[in-house]
């Protein structure tokens, strides 16, 4: 039986009485078939309405008299069996639920190593480089040789018969590199005699390609001298030629720009910064072909051998800086996107270096990029301009013309422009083939290479002689700048990931930290603190090892895709949400305890008087 | 006299290359960004948001004209206009009445179509934290020296702005957003822009330094559509973003119109609503801030002066023309079949026993059949 207010008509009901009360008294003849009772009886209509009012109906509930409350009357026993109820359900409720509400509605949070984290923002880099300084025949004083202990005596005469300065030179640093063992990142220094004919007579000093130098200085002029006082005496020239071959304050700021305040970087260390790429675990170099005019001119590069022969040493010796992957592209009908002008006092048309700025932009759509891999892509470009606007030259700002006939763009790539017109006379039969030579092409844009991968380009400071790097590449020295500066970019920007991905986790409670991620955070810091230990003991290869498996765990770890926050939840709608839970169980519970505890207290009113 | 001209010029000429040369070495370290990049959202769906895409892909159509290639752009349309069967000329996307301006074009390139467009996904772009999956042209590879773009179009309220009719985003969460962004370093400077209505509470929660942003209505206000066309049905464009792509077509590439002229654009008398900016978390003086730097991507171009020379003789190269080529004569595999389509026969399926709801409709109709004329009549089947 539903439930009904009582006060609502049951006419059902009174049918089925009225049905029945017919029936048991058997009056009235009723139609066969039919199932209700007729209505053309003999009361009228509103007779029948009379005897909804009339009938009695029964009542749920008694009906509550006015002013009095209904309370059922309970006994003590009773009485006492609800109170133990009321008070085990809310011990359960508190003791079970609460913690079993939290458990189940916390988020997993891994452990974090928050309090090495913590000593990392407060990182003290010491860098420390091994020098070792040989004193050849003929520096020192007989008394001065006397003093200084020497640890290690060398016999070695070269004999040469020098027919050119600077050969003499290189064979001289060839046969000292192979007299020491350098690992990477010292330094040697060789003081050679003031007198000595093997400097040019303004030069200083001598950087060789390997991790050596011929420094000439007088010493034997020191007066009184052990080996801390002759040091002392060579200490700024070392210290100019330290700078010089692994790092000095520049460079340190350079790699350390991310955590400094802008303003602190000189104008040169800001351009070779913007100039050169971030560290990365993995470089994409695109070589590209682009000829607009295959009508009537039919390219053949050779780029596999010229890779091979002059970009794959460099990518080799960058090994232990970060992954290389090459691939090269031939392009047609790819043309510049700006008109050059004709000029007719060098008859040939001009691109001057304001308009190169555009020149990108509209190349750069037709480009391609490995579409898996998410690596910075250096781009270098070997435009051969058609026959109709051969040859093509380049003018800087001064209105010259460019050697190279190349320019480049900062983390970018680079630009080249090849004219073939003098290859052909006016009339050959089109398309010509025609072979570009690469070294000329491939010694332009290792050049280009090397400033895009941070080789900076600082002139050597006055009286230095740097030897060029030629075909190897790069000289030792220089990519042991490159690793100082790349050690210190790797750490200092893994530090700063692992305590800003610190904050974050911290700052949001309701982020999930999952195990891989804490694992990642774990092994960064312990490479880190590894990298830094390296660096203070002045094993660069090492401290360079680390410092890149510090960044690519730290970058893993804070670009996951699981650390989202978009857990955003205003307190309102936490408590919208958690209320229509809880607070109908919440608050019989309550209201009860409070029953409880206001009868308990009026109980001990009660025997106080009693007692009183 | 003439001597006086003569001099005056030639003085004027000299100082005039002498300021050449200094200009380029400024323009070099005016602003200290090497690439752009641009983020653009349209967050609504359905046909009469038509209004929404046309924003977006007029600021779209502007970005790439100026220089901003394809794969710096991460384009966002949360419902296709221009193949919509409601369009009435399908494959087009019109910014102002009379279909004078067709920007959809030929050439676009979107990143995230239809149900993509998320909060997550946007969320995911902007902080970097998308799965290993994704393809380049979903990710934002920004580094420490890119300048992004932001723009986002759609219906927002105070603090909050819709996404396709479901879900939104927080004032607070984009803020987080980008301040996790400067803790990677992933911008130099950012310029937010937003058409919406309140637009300027998005930007009210900013903290992150390098910001500036543009709403095109204040708190409380509404921002209010351009112009309806009676072909199409539908209001073409949002005011904000038709005076501003109005704008946009007088720049180019060189242009050296700066941010100052940026804020001037729809005064409170062409949009109704007041749009409003915020530059205080901007380091640089935003009349020095070209518009170019944002919308466009000029790049900075230096001169190769050093070369490497390796014309030693070392490694002989091979030469063209030193070997025959003996190419074997290269063809294409068969694509189509084209016998098999163009003499079709009726291919031979294989009979397989009904089931599911045949079956059932079947047992069905027996059974009624049987309930209605008797269960003697099964003795006919059996």
């Amino acid at each position: 039986m539903t439930a009904r207010h009582p006060r609502t008509p049951a006419p059902l009901l009174v049918i089925g009485q009225r049905f029945l009360t017919q029936l048991l008294i058997g009056q009235r003849p009723r139609r066969t078939g039919s199932l209700w009772p007729s209505f053309h009886s003999r009361w009228p209509r509103w007779k029948w309405v009379s005897f909804l009012f009339i009938l009695p109906r029964r009542r749920r509930s008694p009906r509550p008299q006015s002013g009095m409350k209904v309370r059922p009357v309970l006994s003590d026993p009773e009485k006492q069996r609800g109170r133990s109820a009321a008070v085990a359900i809310a011990a359960l409720v508190i003791a079970a639920g609460i913690p079993l509400w939290w458990k189940t509605t916390e988020t997993y949070r891994a452990w974090l190593p928050a309090a090495r984290i913590g000593e990392l923002e407060a990182l003290q880099l010491e860098l420390r480089v091994e020098v070792e300084v040989v004193f050849a025949r003929g520096t020192l004083s007989p008394e001065q040789q006397k003093k200084v202990p020497a640890s290690r005596m060398r016999e070695q005469t070269y004999e040469s018969c020098c027919k050119s300065k600077s050969l003499c030179l290189v064979e001289a640093d060839h046969a000292l590199h192979t007299l020491t063992e350098t690992s990477c990142g010292s330094v040697v220094i060789y003081i050679i005699p003031e007198a000595s004919a093997l400097l040019p007579q303004d030069m200083r000093v001598y950087v060789g390609r390997s991790r050596t130098a011929l420094l000439r200085s007088q010493v034997a002029s020191v007066v009184g001298a052990g080996l801390p006082e002759v040091l002392a005496a060579l200490d700024p020239q070392m210290e100019q030629v330290l700078q010089t071959m692994s790092f000095n304050h520049q460079d340190v700021t350079a790699a350390l720009t991310d955590r400094l305040r802008p303003g602190l970087s000189t104008r040169d260390s800001l351009a070779d910064s913007m100039r050169a790429f971030k560290s990365s675990p993995g470089y994409e170099i695109t070589f590209s072909l682009l000829n607009p005019d295959p009508k009537h001119h039919q390219l053949h590069w050779d780029v596999e051998a010229a890779l091979d022969a002059y970009i794959y040493p460099l990518l080799h010796k960058m090994a232990p800086v970060a992954n290389f992957s090459v691939d090269s592209q031939i392009l047609y009908y790819a043309v510049l996107g700006v008109n050059p002008r004709y000029d007719a006092s060098a008859s040939a048309y001009t691109l001057s270096a304001d308009s190169l700025a555009h020149v990108i932009n509209p190349v750069e759509a037709r480009l391609g990029s490995n579409a898996a891999s998410s690596n910075p892509v250096l781009n270098f470009l070997l435009y051969v301009p058609d026959s109709l606007h051969s040859p093509l030259i380049i003018r800087n700002d001064q209105k010259q013309e460019v050697a190279s006939n190349a320019f480049h763009s900062p983390r970018w790539g680079g630009i080249m422009v090849y004219n073939v017109d003098g290859a052909y006379g006016n009339d050959t039969q089109f398309p010509v083939d025609i072979a570009i030579d690469m070294s000329r092409v491939m010694g332009v844009f290792l050049s280009q290479l090397r400033l895009m991968l941070g080789f900076q380009q600082t002139g050597a400071p006055p009286g230095f002689v740097l030897e060029a790097a030629g075909r190897e590449g790069v000289a030792e020295w220089e990519l042991d700048r490159l690793l100082w500066s790349r050690s210190v970019e790797n750490v200092a920007t893994a530090s700063a990931s692992i305590t800003s991905l610190a904050q974050l986790l911290d700052q949001i409670a309701n982020i999930v930290i999952n195990d891989n991620i804490a694992q990642q955070v774990a092994s960064a810091v312990t490479a880190l603190q590894a990298a830094v230990a390296e660096l203070e003991a002045g094993n660069l290869a090492l401290a360079l090892e680390h410092s890149r498996e510090a960044i690519s765990a730290s970058e893993r770890a804070f670009f996951d895709p699981s650390l989202l926050h978009l857990l955003y939840f205003p307190d309102d709608q936490k408590f919208a949400i958690y209320i229509p839970l809880f607070l109908p169980m919440c608050v019989p519970i309550l209201l009860s305890l409070l029953k409880i505890f206001r009868e308990v207290q009026q109980h001990r009113a009660e025997k106080r008087a009693k007692r009183d | 006299m003439a001597n006086i001209i003569a001099v005056v010029c030639a003085s004027y000429g000299l100082a005039q290359s002498v300021c050449d040369g200094e200009d380029l070495a400024e323009r070099f370290f005016r602003s200290d960004h090497t690439n752009n990049w641009a983020v653009l959202v349209c967050t609504s769906r359905f046909w009469f948001n038509y209004r929404h895409v046309a924003n977006t892909l007029s600021v779209y159509r502007s970005v790439k004209r100026l220089g901003i290639p394809d794969s710096h752009i991460v384009l966002m349309l949360a419902d296709d206009m221009a193949c919509n069967h409601r369009n009435p000329k399908p494959a087009t996307v019109f910014s102002h009445k009379n279909m004078e301006l067709n920007v959809y074009g030929d050439d676009v390139e979107v990143d995230y179509r239809g149900y993509e467009v998320t909060v997550e996904n946007f969320l995911r772009v902007l902080t970097g934290r998308l799965p290993p999956s994704t393809p380049r042209s979903k990710r934002l590879l920004s580094d420490d020296h890119s300048n992004i773009l932001i723009y986002l179009t759609g219906h927002g309220g105070n603090g909050f702005l819709k996404f396709q009719d479901s879900e939104e985003i927080s004032n607070v969460e984009l803020a987080d957003a980008f301040e996790q962004m400067w803790q990677k370093r992933r911008y130099n400077e950012l310029l937010f822009i937003i058409d919406t209505c309140q637009g300027a509470s998005m930007y009210e929660r900013f903290y992150s330094p390098n910001l500036m942003a543009l709403a095109s209505s204040q708190v409380g206000e509404d921002s209010l559509s351009h112009q309806p066309d009676l072909a199409i049905g539908v209001h073409l464009m949002d005011r904000y973003t038709f005076y501003l792509l109005e704008f946009l077509e007088d720049i180019h590439p060189a242009s050296q119109a700066n941010m100052n002229d940026l804020f001037k654009v729809c005064p409170k008398s062409q949009c109704v609503s007041t749009p409003g900016h915020r530059t205080d978390l901007f380091q640089r003086d935003p009349g020095s801030v070209l518009i170019t730097d944002f919308f466009g991507s000029v790049r900075k171009v230096e001169i190769t002066m050093e070369t490497i020379n390796l014309t030693v003789p070392g490694i002989p190269l091979e030469r063209f023309g030193g070997e025959p080529h003996t190419e074997t004569a290269l063809a294409y595999v068969d694509q189509l079949p084209v016998a098999q389509i163009i003499h079709q026969k009726p291919k031979q399926k294989d009979w397989h026993p009904p089931d599911g709801f045949i079956l059932g409709l079947w047992t069905l109709i027996l059974l009624v059949f049987f309930r209605t004329y008797g269960i003697k009549h099964l003795k006919h089947i059996f």
